[in-house]
């Protein structure tokens, strides 16, 4: 049995979804060009992930193994739909700027993978650290991702002019690839460089 | 030169195992190798031992890009000069300083006026490449205990060619970092890149800053003065637009405005003769290259468009605009990046070709397509070559069954 501590810091460097296991890159790549959206989403996630793990935990025993990711697909779509509604809701303007990324927090690998992997076979209580773990891993890839593709594509942060640009007549030239998606691509590949020079141990062995 | 040799050695010990540099090794091994031929001479029954190492072929890649330099300054003067002779101006800050003092007359006609002022602004984005690359290049080999090598001659000479002359040198800078690192670097360093670098660092630019790198201000070296490419005009206004711009034979010779090295075809032509006959670039590529954009092009203008004018362009107009030619016997041809098999060479070629015309004719948002259509083929030339020796494995695989 794991210790509750482990699994819930593992996530942020040791075995981060992204970083690690390369998993839920598409919103990584979509929603990163400002870090407002970025904080919402981080949230949704986050929320997704911790409630969905505790559900498929708490009925881990009830649930016969052969339609267990039809049970989970829907607690997490259920749980999505949720965040959507709320979002629309009480911040519609971040919702409009997330549009179908919200939606598309279902076919997250991360979430399905969490309950899959974990849940399905821990408490409760350990799946709820796990599936909050597992979210803040998810959302520091993206903070960072979103903090560089803002502050060099837009010179701004958080929508707070820092570097302010020639349009406005200051003197940074804005860096347009960074407001295009590719950017995500090489900053994410950066950043798992820096993860694996700085933890050796997660390089992959060649074949 | 008895001196340097034995400057050299004398250094020599510092840089070896328990020398004093001996982390700085790969630095004096460059120097050393750059002078002079390598002593060590390959041994052992299964090496070839050939004169065509690689610090030949790059070499004789350099030697074949001079004729693109002398144009690239020639017509980035003549330019500069025709459009300041036509609507005034002159040459402003430390340029306008240093050719005065070298006698500059700012006439079009003059051989030296354009070569200086051309040399003026082509000079430093080649140094700023090749300074800011080279040192990217040798804290790799430093760090990764690796030799530094040729190679980054070349890269370092392809990507000044294909930047226009008012490219600010800070992007030279960013966009050769990119290149080196990212396009190069990353993945092992010379001989393990599947992109061409220079290409990877201007795309960088131009995705990033395409205010700087395409539109019609960046290609004459003047202030204020714009003047479109030969493929913008064609865009707009189909074979007439582009015929009331420019001939086709100066097109040929490269008066026009353009990316500094790219745009004559004739230097380009000079370049090919040289790598086909040492057997440095691939000639299957070129050729296909040729076939593959004659034929798309010229089915092009059998088709025919009412609405786009770009359907009217010719084979002839599609071989000597933009830089199909450049790209297609200096980069395409790169024994890196591009296709390796013969077989798969000739479906390579076709490839970028036929996507560079796609890109120009059918895309509206990019009037050039041959940067990214042979960053496109880099990605394929694995697979098509993987393709070519699964094809070749099944074939023999029957005798031996048979």
């Amino acid at each position: 049995m794991s210790k509750p501590r482990d699994v819930l810091l593992d996530p942020l460097f040791n075995k981060n979804p992204i970083g690690l296991q390369i998993l839920g890159i598409c919103s990584a790549l979509a929603v990163t060009s400002k870090l407002e959206t970025v904080v919402v989403m981080a949230l949704a996630v986050i929320f997704v992930i911790s409630g969905s793990n505790v559900s498929v935990s708490l009925i881990r025993n009830q649930v016969p193994s052969s339609i267990r990711i039809i049970v989970e697909i829907t607690i997490i779509a259920t749980l999505v739909i949720i965040v959507d509604q709320f979002l629309k809701a009480y911040a519609f303007g971040i919702s409009k700027q997330l549009s179908v990324f919200v939606g598309l927090i279902i076919t997250n690998c991360i979430v399905l993978g969490r309950a899959e992997a974990f849940a399905m076979k821990n408490p409760p209580g350990l799946s709820f650290l796990d599936g909050v773990g597992n979210g803040l891993g998810y959302s520091i890839v993206l903070l960072i991702v979103a903090f560089f593709r803002e502050l060099l594509g837009a010179g701004k942060l958080l929508g707070f002019t820092i570097l302010p640009s020639t349009n406005e007549g200051g003197w940074y030239l804005p860096n347009g690839l960074m407001l295009l998606p590719p950017s995500a691509f090489f900053i994410i590949g950066l950043l798992i460089w820096a993860l694996r020079s700085w933890k050796t141990d997660q390089i992959e062995e060649e074949n | 030169m008895k001196a340097l040799r034995n400057l050299l050695d004398k250094l020599h010990p510092h840089f070896t195992k328990g020398g004093k540099y001996e982390r700085l090794y790969p630095l004096y091994e460059a120097a050393d190798s750059f002078i002079y031929t390598p002593g060590e001479v390959t041994d052992g029954a299964p090496h070839v031992r050939d004169a065509m190492d690689l610090k030949r072929v790059m070499i004789t890649v350099v030697f074949a890009l001079l004729p693109c330099f002398f144009m690239a300054m020639w017509n980035t003067g003549y330019q500069a000069n025709s459009a300041m002779q036509f609507s005034g101006g002159s040459v402003e800050g430390w340029r306008g300083w240093l050719l005065a003092l070298l006698g500059f007359g700012g006439d079009p006609n003059s051989l030296v006026d354009n070569l200086l002022l051309g040399a003026a602004w082509f000079v430093p984005i080649y140094l700023v490449t090749n300074v800011v690359g080279g040192l990217w290049e040798a804290l790799f080999c430093i760090v990764r205990r690796h030799e530094l090598n040729e190679g980054f001659l070349v890269t370092g000479s392809l990507f000044p060619l294909i930047c226009p002359p008012t490219l600010p040198l800070w992007q030279v800078a960013l966009g050769i970092s990119f290149g080196v690192v990212i396009g190069k670097e990353i993945f092992g360093g010379t001989g393990k890149n599947f992109l061409n670098p220079a290409l990877t660092g201007r795309a960088f630019l131009f995705f990033a800053y395409p205010a700087q790198i395409s539109g019609d201000r960046v290609w004459t070296a003047v202030d204020g003065v714009s003047g479109a490419t030969a493929l913008a005009h064609a865009a707009e206004g189909g074979l007439q637009a582009v015929m009331a711009v420019t001939s086709w034979f100066d097109a040929f010779i490269g008066v026009i405005p353009g990316s500094m090295g790219e745009t004559s075809t004739l230097a380009c032509l000079f370049g090919a003769a040289v790598l086909v006959l040492s057997g440095v670039g691939a000639w299957r590529i070129m050729i296909s290259g040729l076939i593959g954009a004659v034929g798309l092009s010229t089915l092009f203008v059998l088709v025919g468009s009412t609405t786009n004018p770009m359907f009217e362009i010719g084979p002839l107009w599609h071989l000597v605009l933009g830089g199909f030619a450049f790209g297609l016997i200096f980069m395409a041809t790169d024994p890196v990046s591009g296709a390796m098999t013969e077989e798969g060479q000739w479906l390579y070629g076709l490839l970028i070709s036929t996507m560079c015309i796609l890109i120009r004719v059918v895309n509206p948002a990019f009037p050039e397509g041959m940067m990214l259509a042979i960053l496109f083929g880099n990605v394929f030339a694995p697979v098509i070559d993987q393709m070519v020796l699964k094809h070749h494995i099944k074939r023999r695989l029957r005798h031996v069954q048979g």
